[in-house]
């Protein structure tokens, strides 16, 4: 197997635990477009301010499929202002490293988490 | 795990009996084929025969031949030499040429027309006709396309060059990357009408580094490395002997393989694929093709990771996918194609060879419809 991704990365893009459309999320935020190749949406449940579940969809490559699993698992059990506060560094080193290329990835999934406490702050 | 090579493409392994064949020139037989004493000689020896073979399988004379260290160098060399001492040139490539081609051509800075490719990746004669003009000096046109294997009507051309330069007071010189073409079309330059070509070792079932540019006598060419009188004095430095020496004989191999079984595996994986698997789209003509491709769009994926799953399954392909280069942006090849930049970035190309067997092509042909559709239902498709 090739050791472009870590042993992490590869076991979040081969199995991912948080993927999945959400049903009755109370946040929703898509970023990315097709010109660049990844597209991701995040979705977030939150009740009483703190985040209790999250998932995505990612169309993109294994980077970005993997940063979308660790942002969701981040961003559970956080409330909204902390979850805003994740860190590329903390999740690149949740993955123990991203190759430099694919560093962008991570920050995708730090601002489609973004956008989905924005969008449950507007319903708000 | 099995392991399973479907990137001939990228490169192919050196044919056993070649690496044998080749070994004393990695160890005894190291001498500097500039030297006149023996050891010398018998280095020279082996340039001096894997040339013949070139010239024998272009057709042409050996003065013609010159060794490079690799296809990019040889197509800068054609390139900015032929360009290098006149004034005002225009150029004519194609819109999906390699990178080997259109970057040494970008430095150059001179004006250039890059003919459309159409959805067939195929450009047309009469569209090349159309844009020569009067300052034209130069095309360069790939033989097959890397990519999407594609067959360019390069002897047509070759021809209608031939015809506009009687006329001409600047004459048009004529340069073929030809080095994903070698193992399956005819080559030989008189035929195709050309005053340049490219081709490559590596992709040969030779070793990497070496490749040959065939210049035609009395082409305008002029030096764009400086050093020592070696090989025309167009690739000056000590040659690297044992590449050189592989490439010869991976020539001599050419034309002893039939293709044919290699087609057949080729096109059960393109009507399986097409039928099985919901949306996917064959990129590029699959008459005018050579016959080891396979470039196929999945809608709905992403080209990088259906290659890193292909991979840890033990199948290796590549991909027009952006995430899978530095660039960040998808094969130009497939946008000139007409392609989306959604349907770019879901694209894989399958090249097979000569050690492909069945087994294989079934085993991918299991692997690749649970990927595909994992990989959907992760992007919510």
């Amino acid at each position: 197997m090739s050791n472009y991704y870590t042993k992490e990365t590869m076991k979040r893009f081969l199995e991912p635990k948080y993927f999945g459309e959400m049903k009755g999320a109370d946040g929703v935020g898509k970023v990315g477009n097709p010109k660049c190749g990844d597209q991701m949406t995040v979705y977030i449940k939150v009740k009483d301010g703190k985040i209790t579940d999250a998932s995505f969809q990612t169309l993109g490559c294994a980077a970005a499929i993997a940063t979308s699993d660790v942002v969701c698992e981040m961003a559970i059990g956080r409330n909204t202002e902390e979850a805003l506060k994740i860190t590329q560094e903390e999740m690149i080193k949740k993955l123990e490293k991203l190759p430099a290329v694919k560093v962008h990835c991570s920050s995708l999934a730090i601002e489609g988490l973004k956008k989905a406490i924005d969008d449950y702050e507007k319903r708000k | 795990m099995k392991k399973i090579y479907f990137d001939y493409a990228a490169t192919t392994p050196v044919d056993r009996e070649i690496i044998e064949k080749i070994k004393p020139f990695m160890g005894e037989k190291f001498g500097n084929p500039s030297s006149m004493h023996s050891f010398g000689q018998e280095a020279l020896f082996a340039v001096d025969n894997a040339r013949e073979k070139v010239a024998e399988f272009l057709d042409c004379n050996e003065r013609e031949v010159v060794f490079t260290s690799s296809a990019t160098q040889a197509n800068n060399i054609a390139i900015l030499g032929t360009l290098k001492k006149i004034k005002n040139p225009h150029v004519i490539t194609s819109s999906f040429e390699h990178k080997a081609v259109l970057e040494p051509l970008k430095e150059s800075g001179v004006e250039a027309t890059y003919l459309p490719v159409y959805k067939e990746g195929v450009v047309r004669v009469e569209d090349l006709e159309k844009a020569v003009k009067e300052n034209t000096v130069l095309v360069s046109l790939g033989y097959v396309n890397s990519e999407v294997g594609t067959i360019q009507p390069i002897g047509e051309i070759g021809t209608m060059i031939k015809n506009l330069n009687k006329q001409r007071e600047r004459k048009i010189v004529y340069h073929t990357d030809a080095v994903q073409a070698v193992n399956y079309l005819p080559c030989k330059v008189n035929d195709l009408g050309v005053d340049i070509l490219t081709l490559s070792g590596h992709k040969i079932y030779g070793p990497k580094g070496a490749g040959v540019l065939f210049v035609r006598e009395n082409t305008q060419i002029s030096p764009i490395f400086y050093g020592a009188s070696q090989e025309r004095k167009l690739n000056p430095g000590t040659e690297n002997v044992f590449a050189i020496a592989g490439l010869g004989f991976a020539l001599e191999n050419i034309g002893k393989y039939n293709w044919e079984k290699v087609k057949k595996m080729r096109d059960r994986i393109i009507d399986v694929v097409l039928s099985d698997i919901n949306g996917a789209k064959l990129n590029g003509s699959r008459e005018k093709r050579i016959p080891n491709n396979a470039n196929i769009t999945f809608p709905g994926t992403e080209g990088e990771s259906l290659m890193i799953a292909l991979d840890t399954e033990g199948v290796a392909v590549s991909t027009g996918s952006a995430c899978a280069s530095k660039t960040l942006s998808p094969s130009g090849v497939l946008l000139s194609m007409g392609l989306s930049h959604e349907d770019a970035h879901s694209s894989l190309r399958i090249s097979l060879g000569r050690y492909t067997t069945e087994e294989e092509v079934d085993y991918f042909l299991e692997k690749l419809p649970p990927i595909v559709d994992r990989l959907r239902k992760i992007a919510g498709k």
